[in-house]
């Protein structure tokens, strides 16, 4: 047997301490003989009630499906360090933990290995260091000095030399952003920085975009990912990455451009259904009407405009840009007053019954089901209104609600979340080095990360990924995922080639979680595997591992 | 044996709880029908240009593209006193509407108004009444494939796309694949059973077995393209290899196919003769003339549709760009058709025919230039119209 395959079969210490206490190999059997026959239903209330400490046995309880399958919910799939955890807090106290984040929350060798630099930086350019507000004045400064280089060889091999260093920039925020997903014990932070992401999306192959996404999500997303609404709304308007995805740094009086004020109204905020009007975008327009990416020096302004130049990092408000007329926005007057302009639109978006019901309604797409059930989004949009927005309120009505309840194990998973749970799962023990097998699934999933290039972004239904071309595809990738070939171990940039070979998908977490309550089919297919790699690939394509 | 209504009931309770695959063998004639749809609006007046109108020069005073003339091969090509064609697509579509196998259709679109890139593609797509509520589980090239099912006007479905588009939604089974990049079948056989088998009495079990097995029917198909072929296709690449291959399955294989292409968008920068667009636009052309190519003798009963959610502003905006406008121009192609002409409704463009003195208005709806397209292909009875396209009556354009 191959090294890798023992380590990989070492559980984290705190799991196996946990499930040590147990009452050893004869509790394991007692869950599979019990899930067996409960199999593919409810188990019967032979088993532990949910997950409460048995004070008197002195055990940690038995897992019922329900717990299995909101566990999955709240994570990016099962590890054994999340089940240990939720065994230990019961439901309430797990959710509480991960609506407030108390960090540290990552494994030790992935905080180091984040916290060391941006692979290729040092040696290579001061675009790859700093701020937004430093990348982006460095990525001019580059291009300028490419520029001025003559025509041939060497502008070429300049130009292509950045290029990759833009190239290195980029995965390093998407490593950064993967690690996490994998290996954060604050998943539903995660899901909420990707599901905000996605809301917000921003397309790294437009203008100058990938050298600042890293900022983006770190900067304007995670701090707000557990916020409030209207906080998130302001950071990533003022962000360097949405300014130029959405043209409104071209926006000025006299030359509008009206894109990022429609998408804030139909994607971000309201919904498409949520009573604006054409005059209402062009108003909107309007409002954002000189916010930008400041430039190298302050602009040169006349004295009775000084006072209302803003300045935040990359952000700019420019006054001479702005249009200082009044505005009528949502039947709401809103004078000429530069950038208090901007913050008063935000505020009057994000407090429309409109914008909670949305938000409200997207969430529980996202975590509940792809028509979610309209008692509970109602009752989310109510949270958001009576806490102006507040996201661990309404994800609390939302992880809480017996429609959760009565939907688990129908959600199909979209491929982030596929391909997150498959590697929680396979590799859950040594950590990757590589994640460029991630991302390389992920693309050929079709949901690459910072990859959307429409600002709908991706959608998030079964009906989307399902289809038979994606069904196949996702075998694929289950197969690789199982076989270890892929590459997970080797060096991030090619380099050097780690260990390699299968995980053991057959592991404590799978008889502890899973394999209780597989449907029959998946049984029957475990069965015929001819190989532990076939096996893998079978679990992995399996309905049971396809929905949560 | 189970009847032939039988099989539509099962189908019917197939849309509820999923949809069923199957690969079709097509006949090997036969009317054949490609949607082209280009995600994002195009800006149509810088495809279809009305060089006639002072007032697009004045509109445009950064990205107008000049008057067709005479002594410019490589300029536009005017197309009547009118119309001119972009100089990207000069060669190939010119060519094509040169030979009588490409006609326009102006002032074409939708009634929806929110000028929202998802909100009019999905309304587009699903090709229903405006007013009523809509049913995102059936798209128009679902309903015509439903339509067609069944003896010899099987209409073999397919999407060149990597996820199904709601235009295919319905209860008629189409299985998708992105041809951007081909490789070996995954599995064996025996792994494919088993993989299907696992998914048996499940919602995806035939998105699971048609997902499977279409991936090994295109690699034969395929392999057997790339022996036989003395075309070198080595330099074409991207939209161009994509619509090649699409070409070789639809003359062997299928009878209704659909493709999307992106990045139409184009607010900022969209260049005029050159530029991001007439790249786009190049591409886009050198594609489709690949993919009449590739279906050889059955070019002549093909008729493919190049449509865009909406158009864009008649006027350029602050950055040299436009932004999103209402009526578009639709491209007919086929080696059957009677092209070579400006078809639909028009007017002259000018201000005051503009829709919100902003956009192109849309005189001929959608639903009713591709329902009179398909009543003509396929000889529809009126019942099947409404089928595929509810209270709208087909307009004859006089193309197929």
């Amino acid at each position: 047997m191959p090294t890798f395959v023992r380590l990989l079969n070492v559980a984290r210490p705190m799991g196996i301490a946990r499930i040590g206490s147990m009452a050893g190999i004869g509790g394991i059997a007692a869950v599979l003989v019990l899930g067996a026959v409960g199999c593919a239903t409810h188990p019967t209330g032979a088993q532990a009630k949910l997950a409460r400490p048995d004070a008197a046995a002195g055990v940690l309880p038995l897992l019922h499906r329900e717990d299995v399958l909101w566990l999955g919910r709240v994570s990016f799939g099962l590890d054994a360090a999340s089940v240990a955890d939720y065994r230990r807090l019961g439901r309430e106290k797990f959710l509480e933990r991960q609506l407030h984040p108390r960090g540290p929350a990552l494994p030790e060798p992935v905080a180091v290995r984040l916290a060391a630099a941006d692979p290729g930086a040092g040696a290579a350019g001061e675009e790859m260091r700093g701020d937004a507000a430093a990348r982006i004045a460095a990525v001019n400064a580059a291009r300028k000095s490419i520029y001025a280089l003559p025509e041939g060889s060497e502008r070429e091999a300049a130009r292509k030399a950045m290029n990759d260093r833009g190239n290195r920039v980029a995965y390093a925020a998407i490593r950064r952003e993967l690690l996490r997903a994998v290996y954060s014990q604050d998943q539903l932070e995660e899901q909420m920085v990707w599901f905000w992401l996605n809301h917000f999306n921003v397309y790294q192959h437009k203008a100058e975009i990938r050298w600042v996404i890293g900022d983006y999500a770190e900067v304007a997303i995670r701090p707000h990912a557990l916020g409030l609404f209207r906080d998130l709304v302001l950071a990533t308007l003022e962000h360097p990455a949405m300014l130029q995805y959405l043209d409104n740094q071209q926006n000025a009086a006299g030359h509008v451009n009206e894109n990022y004020a429609r998408e804030l109204l139909e994607l971000h905020t309201l919904g498409v259904n949520g009573g604006y009007t054409q005059q209402d975008v062009q108003q909107l327009a309007l409002v954002l009407t000189g916010a930008g990416i400041a430039g190298e020096n302050p602009p040169k302004l006349k004295p009775e405009l000084q006072g209302f130049y803003v300045r935040r990092g990359a952000f700019e408000f420019n006054p001479a840009r702005h249009d200082f007329s009044r505005k009528t926005l949502l039947g709401r007057s809103i004078p000429g007053e530069g950038f208090a302009e901007i913050e008063a639109a935000v505020d009057l978006l994000a407090r429309q019954p409109a914008c909670a019901r949305f938000i409200a309604g997207e969430l529980a797409r996202y975590f509940v089901a792809d028509d979610p059930p309209p008692a509970l989004v109602d009752r989310m949009a109510q949270t958001f209104m009576r806490t102006n927005g507040d996201m661990a309120a309404v994800l609390r009505t939302l992880f809480l609600a017996r429609e959760l309840d009565a939907a688990l194990g129908s959600k199909f998973k979209d491929p982030m979340r596929f391909v997150v749970s498959a590697v929680r799962f396979a590799y859950d023990g040594p950590v990757i080095t590589n994640t460029r097998p991630l991302l390389n699934w992920l693309n050929s999933l079709g949901e690459a990360p910072f990859g959307h290039q429409t600002p709908d972004g991706y959608p998030m239904t079964e009906l989307n990924w399902a289809s038979a071309g994606q069904m196949s595809r996702r075998f694929e990738i289950a197969r690789s995922i199982g076989s270890g070939s892929a590459g997970l171990f080797d060096a991030d940039d090619g380099s050097a080639k780690g260990e390699s070979g299968f995980p053991q998908l057959s592991n404590r977490l799978f008889f502890e979680a899973v394999e209780p309550f597989l449907t029959a089919n998946t049984r029957n297919a475990l069965g015929r595997a001819s190989s532990q790699q076939e096996w893998n690939l079978f679990l992995l394509s399996s309905p049971d591992f396809s929905y949560e | 044996m189970i009847s032939r209504r039988r099989l539509l009931q099962l189908g019917a309770a197939a849309a509820l709880s999923g949809r069923s695959v199957r690969l079709y063998a097509a006949p090997p004639s036969g009317p054949r029908f490609l949607l082209v749809f280009l995600r994002g609006g195009y800006d149509a007046t810088s495809l279809l240009i009305p060089y006639s109108s002072g007032f697009y020069y004045e509109a445009r005073p950064n990205i107008a593209i000049a008057k067709p003339d005479p002594n410019q091969a490589a300029g536009a090509l005017a197309l009547d006193a009118n119309w001119a064609l972009a100089p990207a697509v000069r060669e190939t579509i010119g060519a094509l509407y040169r030979a009588g196998q490409v006609a326009f259709v102006p002032f074409a679109g939708t009634e929806d108004l929110s000028r929202s890139h998802f909100e009019t593609q999905d309304s587009i797509e699903l090709g229903q009444p405006l007013a009523a509520a809509r049913n995102f589980r059936s798209g128009f090239m679902g309903r015509l494939a439903e339509t067609l099912t069944g003896g010899e006007r099987d209409a073999a479905p397919i999407s060149f796309t990597d996820a199904l588009p709601l235009a295919f939604e319905g209860t008629a089974p189409v299985p998708n694949l992105s041809l951007k990049n081909l490789g070996k079948p995954p599995f064996d056989d025996r792994q494919a059973r088993i993989l299907t088998e696992m998914y048996s009495g499940h919602r995806l079990e035939s998105a699971v077995s048609g997902g499977l097995e279409l991936r090994h029917e295109v690699a034969r198909e395929m392999a057997d393209e790339m022996r036989t072929s003395g075309r070198d296709s080595i330099n074409t690449k991207g939209f161009e290899l994509e619509a090649e291959r699409m070409g070789v399955l639809m003359r062997d294989k299928y009878r209704i196919g659909f493709i999307d292409v992106g990045g139409w968008d184009t607010h900022v920068g969209e260049g005029a003769a050159q530029g991001v667009l007439a790249a786009n636009l190049g591409s886009l052309g050198r594609g489709l003339q690949g993919f009449s190519q590739s279906l050889g003798a059955e070019w002549h009963n093909t008729v493919v549709v190049v449509l865009s959610e909406f158009g864009r502003t008649f006027r350029e905006n602050g950055n040299r760009g436009t932004d999103h406008g209402h009526g578009t121009v639709y491209w007919v192609l086929g080696g059957g058709i009677h092209g070579g002409v400006i078809a639909g409704e028009q007017l002259a463009v000018n201000r005051r025919t503009l829709f919100q003195d902003r956009d192109y208005p849309v005189l001929n709806d959608y639903r009713r230039v591709l329902g009179g397209l398909f009543r003509t292909m396929w000889g529809l009875s009126a019942d099947q119209c409404t089928k595929v396209f509810p209270q709208a009556a087909p307009t004859d354009l006089r193309l197929a």
